[in-house]
């Protein structure tokens, strides 16, 4: 008989959410202990492919994550390796989220491409899973109350109720953790961009080695200007662009100069904040793959692919700066650009894995400046 | 801004363009109406929302062929002309108007999708000549135009290879060619159709992916669902099991097809909506487009359920040059239709097959479509989306694995899909195959054959634990989507007791909205289904109002029409202030669109779910007369279960459906029926069948359209039939009764309240009873019945409706031979003809009879009201030219698809549109006649007489050829050999008449033979005596008269 052997030792855990309601499911990945527990601030993700992009994602980092389309796990996980550091399928070499949580773990994966299970590869990495949980409910509850923090804990039956709130940890920097070590030289063409990693997707990294440029890729508070480049890219990563002061003050200088800057995700916030605006939270961000932007001032839309918590606030940008693009659903800030100099930037994610690929474009659009 | 539009719908349903063209048309037309654009619709399909009064300005129920068309656009004058939204047929017609001039002439535009790019489309080498431009792959594909290029062609690309027929609808002609002898066959009748045959490169075991692509004129565009099919490439998407989203495909593969998909549709300059069919490799990243369908199709009807994105009112806002923008999502209410839906649940789409309908079909589904209908299981699993799909297609199988199907040979029946090979691939898990050794056999992608694997095991589980079934166990199987009955079945239970044990673990499911954006905004979304992996509603209770049942499936019996009656009953009700809520599982139909009811629950019509809402919702009551049968079986039940019923008691239903009941019920208010007796045993029917002389009619209670009904003309014939009438209702009595032959069919529909008519529309049917009432050509109001008759049947429907105390709608079915007049059946509930005879008198019988069940108060009936000067012609839709080998013929039991109705001054004008609306052609030359029975031949003889009068060249057969010579009527003699194919064509013959007995089991081979060879040369076949009688009379009429072009109000 067809066995469901793997889900015979099923491991109940639950996610408490904090001051908020506990969500029961069982364990995938890492089977956490009964004395185990994980906390991270609470986001939810509604595309609908890509979890291992997704997961290796360094903008997620310590945030547990919900995906809200229900089946994952259908295609297990390609080909880990990587070139030059860059991995070649992924996002990065390290599974970012401190936890995942869906609705229905495919036990079963089918795909020429995969390697392993999405299980055993959560497990490898230390990563706990949940399954089981009614992902719509928790994702209207974060919803309604904003992003916050959750603590993935094994909890057998008699003990749930005893199980305090989690602690919250905001004030983690993870930049810091993401960002590479020291500075890394991709050797192409003649160009030569300065990719500032706050925590790069390795697919901005092969955007631009695919284009024939060469990458100096920096850490995030290195400091470029005795570097020889023609142009910047400020990468994505996670967290709140205040705390990367010292990336925003390298940039701000750079601002001095004619050189060509394209900023992606928080590297819209962060040249936003060098230029002299300022950002804020929103209430439960944009991750996802159907966000649609608008070009300001045409008809010209885009479907984009998102993951960020903060935004840049318009109402802030000095009169040298306009707004490059806005999210058709609330309107918020989706890039800006210098009137007159060649600084640009978007909130969304041009490189896509995963996501749409519309606006991958962007990238010729930087290449052709420098 | 156009002043006017014209829109063109897709007429009758038919195999492969069914409902799917009613939502979408109704989309536009509410879509033209908010712009305060005058619509013009030309449709002959009376059922449909879309004529409704209250959408299109003007509506005209004429065919959809250039002719007609050109004459409308004559008298209305439309600025512009939609063609996206009416299916092929629309297409079709469009680009031949273009084609000729017509458009140009009367200054039409086409507003959309440009006709250039309509015909890159539908042109195969046209198509990838655009592809190649930018690089899109396509199938290796050779253009043809003879038989002979195409054996070069396939020699060239190597066997096995695909053919394809340009410019048909649902990839009719199409098929795989596994060998030369093969190929010639499948060529000699493509091109009998078709100027251009294509050979291409076979791509068998590939993955079949869709996207549903929209662009407006800005050149914004969006992908708005994309899909998978269960079934691998080879098998019609039509025919194809499909998930939403696709389940198998990485980010890459599916990013990369979506890229691809909008840099084609760019390219193309479509503007509206768009379907892209792909195959992929599921062993690289290798890809080829197979087609494009620049229109609304079955696959954006399902898009647009399963995203709830109303692609076709979006399209007809984007034709009309609005950009993506700043067209409102509707759903939402907050957001617009530029962006893409995030589904955070699994759809699964089952088609819906009758293949048992038809004489000697074969049972294989391939490239060409055979379905007559679909349904749409939402889950947050798939397991549990399959598994209500399967219930929903209403086949007799409760789930996966408890189905009436067995295999003998189940290897061969894995390798050859059929309409069941879901069911093999479950049998074969329960006996122990490994999914690989399934999918070496169906190619079938691993994922899905595991996700069957879980369900098989978790059926053995149940089986296992037997009596003992824990709340874990029976919650796991609710998960996985096993019905209270399947539970049941699997542990020697009943249905009422796992229902009681679950409710009692507080096992229920959860209702949860599709909202477009998985929960990311809030959403005023009142669509909803159910799905046990929860822990909490999305919605409160309402607490109050009506509940509507819808049809389900459509299926050969059951279509659009009852669409029509639930999404009228609805409004009706909500019209009177009550809430409403409505359930319904096909994605097809208007009444599971966002703005027919305040509530949609799309899930399945059982007896279980509609308790489960039921005990969720407290609604007020239930409707169960307005969605065909599946929603009127449900009454019993749900009057035990104490839910109320508005209208006519559960008891009074039971009293009609059950045949047995109802026969004593007509003996005892002494109105007459034909001789009968139920069943107990062979020997009896037998002496029965003797006692009254056969031929006799055997029929099974509590069926739609006849299934498994009969006459039998001697005792072999009876045991044959009674055998199947058994199988089809096991639980029910079976009855026999006395057929009387030459007799004719009337129909009454009506709407009673506390038992007293409130209106009623009387028609009589062309053919004589013995055909099937849903295949035959009836007739508003009756012209040929003696007025004492009429007397009658009023009377009888009075007593009737009386003594069961109806309340709401019903149809009472009589025969009448000279005066003498018999009941034979009786429906309360809503029938088929509701709204046919609602257009026809332009008096909403729905809503009155929704009024009188509602109690509320009722308008006064003006009688001359219903003393109309016109008359109403409705004409069955064969499909016949889809079913290879099904015998074209009509009997007891129903056979067509669809159905029109046309209007006119008199009954030839009517008539004759109405026969062509579904198709036929008015002859020009040489006619061809034989008929089976001598009485058919001599009843034939003055209207041979009419034919050659008209200037008719007459063919014959040796049988009829004396006869017309004895009456000196001028005819050839025409041998129709082996294969009738080669002398019809030489002959040009462009109408064919063979009269067969009805329901003659042993109707000739030979004049099989011809009937069969005229469906598949697509010339226009008769095979009824009555039919061919009166189309004479109406071709001697057309020859003196131009047909009559008046709008509905016009009449």
């Amino acid at each position: 008989m067809h066995t469901t052997h793997k889900e015979k030792n099923n491991v109940p855990g639950s996610i408490q959410i904090e001051d908020g309601p506990r969500f029961e499911g069982y364990f995938f990945g890492r089977r956490l202990g009964t004395q185990e527990h994980m906390t991270g601030e609470v986001v939810f993700n509604t595309g609908m492919v890509g979890y291992p992009e997704t997961l290796t994602d360094p903008s997620y980092r310590g945030q547990i994550l919900v995906f809200t389309y229900p089946l994952i796990g259908n295609y297990g996980v390609p080909m880990t390796d990587s070139d030059e550091g860059v991995s070649r399928y992924l996002e990065s070499n390290a599974v970012h989220v401190r936890g995942v949580i869906v609705c229905d773990y495919s036990f079963e994966h089918s795909h020429y491409a995969a390697v392993e299970s999405l299980d055993a590869w959560l497990r490898a990495h230390g990563v706990p899973g949940l399954y089981g949980v009614d992902t719509r409910a928790l994702t209207k509850h974060l919803r309604e109350r904003g992003t916050c923090q959750g603590m993935m804990v094994n909890t057998p039956a008699r003990t749930r109720k005893s199980v305090v709130s989690p602690p919250v940890s905001e004030g983690s920097f993870f930049v810091d953790e993401v960002s590479v070590a020291a500075p890394v030289r991709y050797e192409r063409g003649k160009k030569t961009v300065v990719l500032v990693d706050c925590g790069a997707k390795h697919n901005i990294i092969r955007s631009l080695l695919v284009r024939n440029l060469t990458v100096i890729r920096i850490p995030w508070d290195y400091d470029f200007s005795r570097e020889r480049y023609d142009g910047i890219v400020v990468s994505n990563g996670p967290g709140d662009p205040t705390q990367c002061e010292k990336t925003i003050q390298h940039v701000r200088r750079a601002l001095g100069d004619d050189k060509p800057i394209f900023g992606i995700c928080l590297g819209n916030q962060i040249l936003a904040l060098a230029a002299g605006a300022s950002t804020y939270k929103l209430p439960y961000g944009h991750r996802g793959q159907n966000q649609p932007c608008i070009e300001a001032g045409t008809n010209r839309c885009v479907i984009t692919s998102q993951n960020h918590g903060y935004a840049v606030d318009e109402s802030t940008l000095p009169r040298t700066w306009k707004v490059w693009y806005r999210n058709l659903n609330d309107n918020t800030n989706e890039g800006i650009r210098h009137t007159t100099k060649p600084f640009m930037s978007v909130q969304f994610h041009p490189e896509a894995t995963p996501g749409p690929t519309d606006s991958n474009a962007l990238f010729d659009t930087f290449t052709q400046l420098l | 801004m156009p002043h006017t539009v014209l829109i063109l719908g897709s007429g009758a349903l038919k195999i492969g363009q069914a409902g799917e063209f009613d939502y979408s048309g109704s989309q536009a037309i509410k879509a033209l109406k908010e712009e305060g654009i005058r619509t013009v619709l030309i449709n002959p399909n009376i059922a449909t929302i879309q004529t409704s009064e209250d959408l299109a300005d003007e509506v005209y129920f004429l065919p959809v062929t250039p002719e007609y068309v050109t004459r409308v656009i004559e008298k209305e004058r439309p600025d512009g002309l939609l063609l996206s939204f009416g299916g092929q047929t629309a297409l079709n017609c469009g680009i031949a108007l273009e084609t000729s001039g017509v458009l140009a002439q009367y200054g039409v535009n086409v507003l959309g999708t440009p006709v250039a790019t309509i015909e890159d489309t539908e042109d195969r080498k046209r198509f990838v000549d655009r592809l190649n431009e930018i690089g899109a792959t396509s199938p290796i594909s050779i253009a043809t135009t003879s038989v002979g290029a195409a054996r070069k062609a396939a020699a060239k690309i190597g066997y096995p290879v695909m053919i394809r027929v340009a410019f048909a609808l649902g990839g009719r002609g199409s098929g795989i060619c596994k060998t030369e002898a093969e190929l010639i066959k499948r060529c000699h009748e493509a091109f009998s159709t078709s100027r251009q045959v294509l050979v291409e490169e076979w791509l068998g075991g590939w993955k079949e992916v869709e996207y549903e692509v929209v662009r407006d004129a800005y050149d914004n565009c969006v992908t708005v669902c994309n899909m998978e099919n269960f079934d691998p490439l080879g098998i019609h998407t039509g025919e194809s099991i499909v998930v939403a989203p696709s389940q198998t495909l990485t980010n890459d593969e599916y990013h990369m097809l979506r890229e691809i998909a909008i840099r084609v549709v760019r390219h193309l300059g479509v503007i509206g909506e768009c379907n892209i069919q792909y195959a992929l490799d599921p062993h690289s990243n290798e890809y080829r487009i197979i087609e494009v369908n620049a229109r609304l199709s079955r696959s954006s009807a399902l898009a647009s359920k399963a995203t709830g994105y109303p692609l076709a009112f979006v399209a007809a806002k984007l034709a009309l040059g609005y950009p993506l923008h700043e067209v409102k999502n509707l759903i939402t209410q907050k957001t617009f239709a530029c962006f893409e839906p995030a589904l955070d649940y699994v759809v699964v789409k089952f088609p819906r097959w009758d293949l048992k309908k038809f004489k000697l079909v074969d049972p294989r589904i391939g490239s060409e479509m055979k379905s007559v209908g679909e349904v749409m299981g939402i889950g947050r699993t798939f397991e549990e989306a399959l598994q209500k799909a399967v219930r929903m297609v209403d086949i007799g199988a409760e789930g996966v694995t408890e189905h009436p199907f067995t295999y003998d040979d189940l290897e061969a029946a894995l390798n050859a899909p059929t309409d069941t090979r879901l069911f093999a691939v479950a049998t074969a898990l329960a006996s122990d195959w490994s999914v690989d050794r399934i999918h070496t056999y169906t190619t079938i992608d691993r994922w899905f054959l595991h996700k069957l694997a879980r369900i098989v095991a978790c059926k053995e589980t149940l089986r296992r634990g037997g009596a003992r079934l824990t709340k874990t166990a029976l919650h796991n199987a609710k998960k996985l989507g096993f019905s209270d009955r399947q539970i049941a079945t699997l542990t020697g239970s009943t249905e009422a007791k796992i229902r009681t044990k679950r409710r009692s673990h507080q096992i229920t499911p959860f209702v949860k909205q599709i909202d477009t954006l998985a929960g990311e905004f809030p959403a005023q979304t009142n669509y909803l289904y159910t799905t046990y992996h929860a822990t909490e509603h999305d919605v409160a209770p309402s607490g109050t109002g009506v509940f509507t049942l819808g049809s389900g499936t459509y299926r050969i019996g059951s279509s659009v029409e009852f669409d029509w009656c639930a999404v009228n009953a609805a409004q009706t009700a909500k019209k009177l202030g009550h809430t409403t809520l409505m359930l319904n599982c096909n994605p097809e139909t208007v009444s599971t669109d966002y703005d027919t009811c305040d509530r949609l629950y799309f899930d399945e019509i059982s007896l279980e779910r509609v308790l489960d809402i039921v005990a969720f919702e407290e609604p007020n009551g239930v409707i169960v007369s307005v969605g065909g049968q599946t929603a009127n079986n449900l009454a019993t039940g749900l009057a035990k279960e104490g839910v109320y019923l508005y209208g006519t008691s559960a008891e009074m239903i039971d009293q009609a459906e059950n045949r047995h009941l109802f026969s004593k019920l007509l003996d005892s208010i002494e109105v007459d029926q034909p001789p009968w007796k139920e069943l107990t045993n062979v020997h009896e029917a037998k002496r029965f069948a003797k006692a009254v002389q056969y031929p006799v009619l055997v029929r099974p209670s509590y069926v739609l359209s006849g299934a498994a009904m009969n006459v039998a003309r001697n005792a072999r014939e009876l045991d044959e039939y009674l055998k199947l009438a058994i199988d089809v209702s096991r639980e029910h009595p079976v009855v026999i009764t006395k057929f009387i032959e030459n007799s004719k069919e009337i129909e009454i529909d009506a709407v009673a309240k506390d038992g007293k008519i409130l209106i009623y529309a009387i028609s009589e049917h062309v053919e004589n009873a013995g055909v099937h009432s849903g295949d035959a050509t009836s007739v508003l109001p009756p012209m040929r019945l003696y007025l004492e008759t009429v007397h009658r049947i009023k009377k009888i429907s009075a007593k009737i409706a009386e003594s069961l105390n109806i309340t709401g709608p019903f149809n009472i079915q009589f025969l009448a031979y000279r005066n003498h007049v018999q009941v034979i059946e009786c429906n309360l509930r809503a029938s088929r003809s509701f709204p046919f005879c609602s257009k026809v008198f332009k008096h909403n019988m729905i809503d009155l009879a929704a009024r009188a069940m509602l109690g509320a108060e009722l308008p006064q009936i003006d009688k001359r009201a219903l003393d109309i000067d016109h008359v109403g012609v409705k004409a069955p839709q064969f499909s016949f030219s889809r079913l290879k080998g099904a015998d074209p013929i009509s009997g007891v039991e129903m056979a067509s698809t669809g159905e029109v109705g046309c209007l006119g001054s008199n009954l030839h004008d009517a008539f004759l549109k109405a026969l062509q609306s579904t198709g036929f052609t008015v002859p020009k030359k040489n006619i061809y006649f034989s008929a089976d029975r001598i009485e058919d031949r001599v009843a034939f003889l003055e209207s041979a007489h009419k034919l050659v009068k008209l200037g008719y060249a007459l063919h014959t057969d040796e049988h009829m050829l004396p006869l017309l010579r004895e009456k000196k009527i001028r005819a050839r003699q025409l041998v129709l050999h082996d294969v009738p194919e080669h002398e019809l064509t030489r002959q040009s013959i462009d109408l064919v008449i063979t009269i067969a007995v009805p329901n003659g089991k042993a109707s000739h081979a030979d004049s099989f033979r011809i009937r069969r060879a005229a469906v598949d040369l697509e010339i226009p076949l008769v095979t009824n005596v009555q039919i061919a009688i009166l189309l004479v009379e109406s071709l001697a009429y057309t020859a003196k008269h131009e047909p009559e072009i008046r709008a509905w109000s016009e009449y």
